[in-house]
């Protein structure tokens, strides 16, 4: 009998293995996990801007019932705590390091924002440690915020920092000032454009949440966290922070609903409830509610730009002048200085032959929530920026959109290309996607549906054609532009006696699918069935090291450890077939599971390799040792450059001014698809958030630092019913420098989206002599353009 | 939340007593609003009075020409009820906009009206069609029971039991969501029955929903969505946040109204 065995490997649309137990109520996030004697922590945070810290009386809230402990931000500095590290460090123009000022992890003296952690109150309860908690009596001399940009630049603005003078934390840039210049004398036309990136609550679904614990027989502390990088906060927290060493520490992050970034930052309270856990010798559980998550999870985006354009006469792009302000918030979240910085300015040349580019980034502390990266990080806000400039340059040199990106992509045969900017792409095909995905949106049959518009609607078109980085690395290279850490994979191969698989990654699944993908990676090269392939990530103790999930690289650089690693396996394997077959290794062949000494009928299965490595009573112990299990560290040789071409359909009501997203087609070049069914999944999701960034999000900060958008009833997520129906395809070209071709596919919807939504919105809108409009598009500011309303119009 | 106790009585009276021997102590009907108030430790009452085990509170009927609906009719109930669907059916497709399913399945008619949040659906539709609130104590027509943004004519510890509503001749509901909480930012509900024609606003004015005079005499003398459409409202009286100004919640309520018009038909 035959048996057929549906294909797992690369290419096919495996059924995510996780999804039985998310969506069946099975999954183990960290505020599932309960631990023998624990105990909850409630934290006391600031309700001001910006204040002095007179006086803290904890006097009544540590006599009430069930308090067991109350500390502050002068308990952990009498024990030496260090404040939260910054993990990249920019310099200025001048070569002068950015100003990095302290991050205490309990505030110490003064508060710079709204949520800034005062105090910890640990209980037997949660309602016992909020009940003391609001008994602590804190006196605050309030100081006048910086709340904004503009207010903290401005002259005799409030000094936030002491060692930031002028709120300033860098003034970096990028690129040959003398050839912009002299590109620009020579323009036939500079269009210039300013505009601002609208600052964003990420809002993962699954709020924040830590466990800390300790055992006083071993002097073992365990944190039990939602983060997207269990290696790299056990890193920070034990060597900068908590001075715990490794084998002292397991840091573990279970399952983890959902991180877009704001999960990868190491954040005061793992901190606190590791160390608090020290000293009530109990586990201290604390989770954040969607209020806290608002005022302490890293916001994103957040820029102010103006950007000048320089065209010769036949429309070809001659230079980019960029200058841009960048919040950073009250403090430095762990990677907040390199998102305006290389995530960001490193990409103003798109898929574009721009021959010279010049851009200046400001970096300014304000009284908010320190902003970090979110979903594209940097290069959602570079790609904003140049996909509406494009808009509008064509639309002021009369030239069709179109036409005038194709006349500047960088041609398929001109890889590898290198930018103005330090980057050099490896491939690409920017006409192949283009091409696919004016096809597959209908792009010329667009006047024929505006002309068919529901009665009164207002419909419009927009084309965004993107480029964005993923898997930033090599070490070296990131080390030298100022990061604090290496930027490689860690994956480990275990074949298990009979042949089934163990993969441990130190990568870290928050809904990206990795069970399924990197089993799918193992299956197709080792030839073992996705259901006999276990994929185990995030738990220091399990994984050797790694450093986690962001920036689009699981798949580029965990996966490609797990194909180096799966490599020695083959190699490994090969010379104990070699033994068994009694043939020389160079002689043996290896194909999905099999065996074989070539020009024979000789084969052996994985499984009779394992076992033989496992039993070795005829073995080559003399030239080998036993057992299968490699482990491998990838440090990739670049970046991998994904892009695409999205295109977005809306339909306005003029008279309420909603947009309604009506159609929307991404084609996508993330290189090789290992499961399509889970980029389309990763695809729409970015797009739904690129939507919200588009027509929705805002986190609005009022002139004292208040967040006046700090809840769900007044920041505006996007729901099922603001998104259309979402085409996805993909156009592959291979990364050249990783051994799978793959390049990343979590952030691109993220990315692409906002401005073809954005472009489609003007679109609709160009009887009404429109040149831009700020994100997001909000009924109301539609509305007051359609009715020539009075100062938003003009934003 | 704080520390409370709970009370489920099974009657009107029970209720009652229990509200009326202490001051502090607040009813719960679906609990949406009370519920998110309490978590938040906005709200500390000695005790809560659960209604949903009271059966009086609960049913729908039509008694000649009044549908009676009770307090404790949920918004799912009010949207499916064969009664409401035929004899006033844009109070059923209002229904079944409130909120999302979980909220339908737990929020209740009678709570919402005692709440009057001004973006709430109900006062609106209560006030165009010349509604009555029956307390335990009394009947209040809505002209008289809504008065402003979160208040009414309720007594402490009065509680609402039923809400009669006059079969109208036609009546629409149109309304523009909140973009992120999905309350309503200005919804207008149009009736034509035995009280005349009648216009009413929520979400939009600055105190609480109210009725549009101009538009119900123009509306009188020429049912017709053109009769309302030049009528533009005084942006003084509405209200104004980060997600509208007052003048484009003023313009809103015209949009919807002629809306609402063309859906009572």
């Amino acid at each position: 009998m035959n048996v057929v065995v549906p294909f797992e490997g690369i290419g096919a649309s495996v059924r995510r293995k996780e999804d039985l137990r998310f969506l069946s109520g099975r999954g183990q996030y960290t505020d599932d996990i309960n631990r023998p004697g624990q105990t909850h922590a409630v934290i006391l945070r600031s309700p001001h801007a910006h204040a002095e810290i007179k006086g803290i009386d904890i006097a009544a809230a540590k006599a009430m019932p069930g308090v067991l402990a109350i500390f502050t931000g002068a308990d952990m500095a009498a024990e030496n705590i260090g404040g939260l590290p910054c993990g990249w460090q920019i310099h200025s123009k001048d070569g002068s390091p950015m100003a990095e000022p302290p991050h205490p992890v309990l505030a110490v003296g003064k508060v710079r924002h709204v949520g800034d952690p005062v105090a910890v109150v640990i209980a037997e309860t949660k309602q016992q440690a909020r009940d003391a908690a609001e008994a602590i009596a804190v006196e605050y001399a309030v100081l006048p915020a910086a709340a904004t940009m503009e207010q903290a630049l401005a002259p005799g603005a409030p000094q936030i920092h002491e060692g930031a003078p002028g709120n300033l934390c860098y003034d970096w840039h990028i690129g040959d000032r003398a050839a912009q210049e002299a590109a620009f004398a020579r323009a036939h036309k500079v269009i210039t454009f300013e505009t601002t990136n609208n600052r964003l609550v990420p809002n993962a679904m699954e709020p924040r949440s830590a466990i800390g614990e300790y055992d006083s027989t071993s002097g073992d502390y365990t944190l039990f966290t939602t983060s997207q990088n269990p290696h790299v906060i056990r890193l920070l927290m034990g060597a900068f922070v908590l001075h715990i060493p490794e084998a002292r520490l397991r840091v573990v992050a279970p399952d983890v609903g959902g991180g877009f970034g704001s999960k990868i930052y190491h954040y005061a309270e793992e901190a606190i409830v590791t160390w608090a856990a020290g000293k009530v010798k109990r586990p201290i559980k604390w989770t954040a509610d969607r209020t806290e998550s608002f005022m302490s999870d890293a916001h994103g985006r957040d820029h102010i730009t103006k950007a000048e354009l320089a065209v010769d006469a036949q429309g070809k792009i001659l230079g980019l002048k960029v200058h841009t302000h960048a919040n950073m918030g009250a403090y430095l979240s762990t990677f907040a200085p390199c998102v305006p910085t290389y995530l960001y300015a490193t990409l103003l040349a798109g898929v574009y032959t721009t021959p010279v580019i010049y851009a200046e980034v400001k970096a300014v502390f304000t009284n908010t929530v320190p902003v970090d990266a979110y979903r594209g990080a940097g290069r959602p806000e570079a790609t904003y920026l140049l996909e509406r400039l494009m808009d509008v340059a064509a639309k002021e040199l009369g030239l069709d959109r179109v036409e005038f990106r194709r006349k500047n992509f960088i041609p398929p045969d001109a890889f590898p290309y290198q930018t103005p900017v330090a980057l050099q792409y490896d491939s690409g095909n920017y006409h192949a996607t283009l091409d696919a995905c004016l096809e597959a949106a209908d792009w010329k049959g667009f006047e024929a549906r505006r002309a068919a518009a529901a009665k009164g609607k207002l419909r419009g078109i927009g084309i965004s054609t993107y480029l964005e980085a993923c898997g930033i690395a090599p070490s070296a290279v990131v080390g030298s532009l100022g990061a604090r850490a290496g930027l490689y994979e860690v994956g480990t191969i275990r074949v298990h006696p009979t042949g089934s698989v163990t993969v441990l990654t130190g990568a870290h699944s928050h809904g990206q699918g990795h069970e399924t993908t990197f089993a799918q990676l193992v299956a197709d090269r080792l030839g073992v069935p996705v259901a006999q392939v276990d994929v185990v990530h995030g738990d220091t103790a399990k994984v050797p090291f790694g450093m986690g999930t962001y920036g689009s690289r699981s798949l580029a650089v965990g996966g490609s450890a797990m194909v180096k690693a799966m490599d020695k396996i083959i190699a490994k394997g090969k010379r104990i077939a070699a033994h068994l077959m009694e043939a020389s290794v160079e002689d043996v062949e290896f194909d999905r599971g099999i065996f074989r000494v070539a020009g024979t009928d000789k084969s052996k299965t994985l499984a009779d390799i394992s076992l033989a490595a496992y039993v070795p009573h005829n073995y080559p112990i003399e030239e080998l040792e036993p057992g299968l299990e490699e482990t491998a560290f990838y440090d990739p040789k670049n970046f991998t450059y994904p892009g695409g071409c999205h295109v977005a359909e809306v339909e306005i009501d003029p008279e309420t001014g909603k947009v309604e997203v009506v159609n929307f087609t991404a084609v996508d070049d993330v290189g090789r698809v290992i499961n399509p069914m889970i980029v389309e999944g990763q695809v729409q999701g970015g797009v739904a958030q690129g939507i919200g960034q588009a027509l929705l999000e805002n986190a609005i900060y009022d002139q004292q630092g208040q967040l006046l958008s700090g809840s769900l009833m007044d920041y505006s997520m996007p729901r099922a019913d603001d998104l259309p129906p979402v085409g996805v395809a993909t156009h592959t070209t291979l990364c050249t420098h990783n051994p799978l071709g793959v390049k990343g596919c979590g952030e691109v919807g993220a990315i692409g989206s906002p401005p073809a939504v954005m472009n489609a919105v003007v679109d609709a809108l160009r009887d009404y002599g429109v040149r831009h409009i700020e994100m997001p598009a909000t009924p109301a500011k539609i509305w007051n353009i359609i009715h020539g309303g009075r100062r938003m119009a003009a934003e | 939340m704080y520390d409370f106790t709970y009370h489920k009585p099974s009657s009107v009276a029970d209720a009652v007593k229990l509200l009326a021997a202490d001051p502090d102590a607040r009813p719960i009907s679906g609990g949406m609003t009370l519920l998110p108030a309490l978590k938040l430790r906005l709200n500390k009452p000695s005790a809560v009075v659960d209604l949903s085990g009271i059966a009086e509170l609960r049913g729908i009927r039509r008694e000649g020409s009044t549908i009676v609906i009770g307090a404790m009719t949920k918004h799912y109930e009010v949207a499916t009820s064969p009664e409401i669907k035929s004899a006033i059916p844009a109070l059923a497709a209002m229904a079944a906009t409130i909120g999302d399913t979980q909220v339908r399945n737990r929020g209740t008619m009678g709570g919402s009206v005692a709440n009057n949040d001004p973006s709430a659906d109900y006062p609106a539709a209560l006030l165009a069609l010349g509604g009555t609130i029956q307390t335990d104590k009394r009947k209040i027509s809505a002209d008289d029971f809504f008065q402003g943004v979160f208040a009414t004519a309720l007594e402490m510890g009065e509680l609402v039991t039923a809400i009669h509503i006059p079969v109208p001749e036609k009546a629409g509901y149109a309304k523009m969501r909140n973009p992120a909480s999905r309350y309503s930012m200005a919804g207008v509900f149009v009736a034509k029955g035995p009280h005349g024609v009648r216009v009413a606003a929520n979400g939009a004015g600055a105190n609480g929903s109210f009725r549009v005079k101009e538009m119900e005499a123009a509306l009188a003398a020429n049912w017709s969505p053109e009769a309302v459409a030049g009528i533009k409202l005084d942006p003084f009286l509405m209200n104004g946040d980060i997600h509208g100004s007052a003048e484009y919640r003023a313009h809103l309520v015209t949009v919807m109204a002629k809306r609402a018009v063309a859906e009572a038909g």
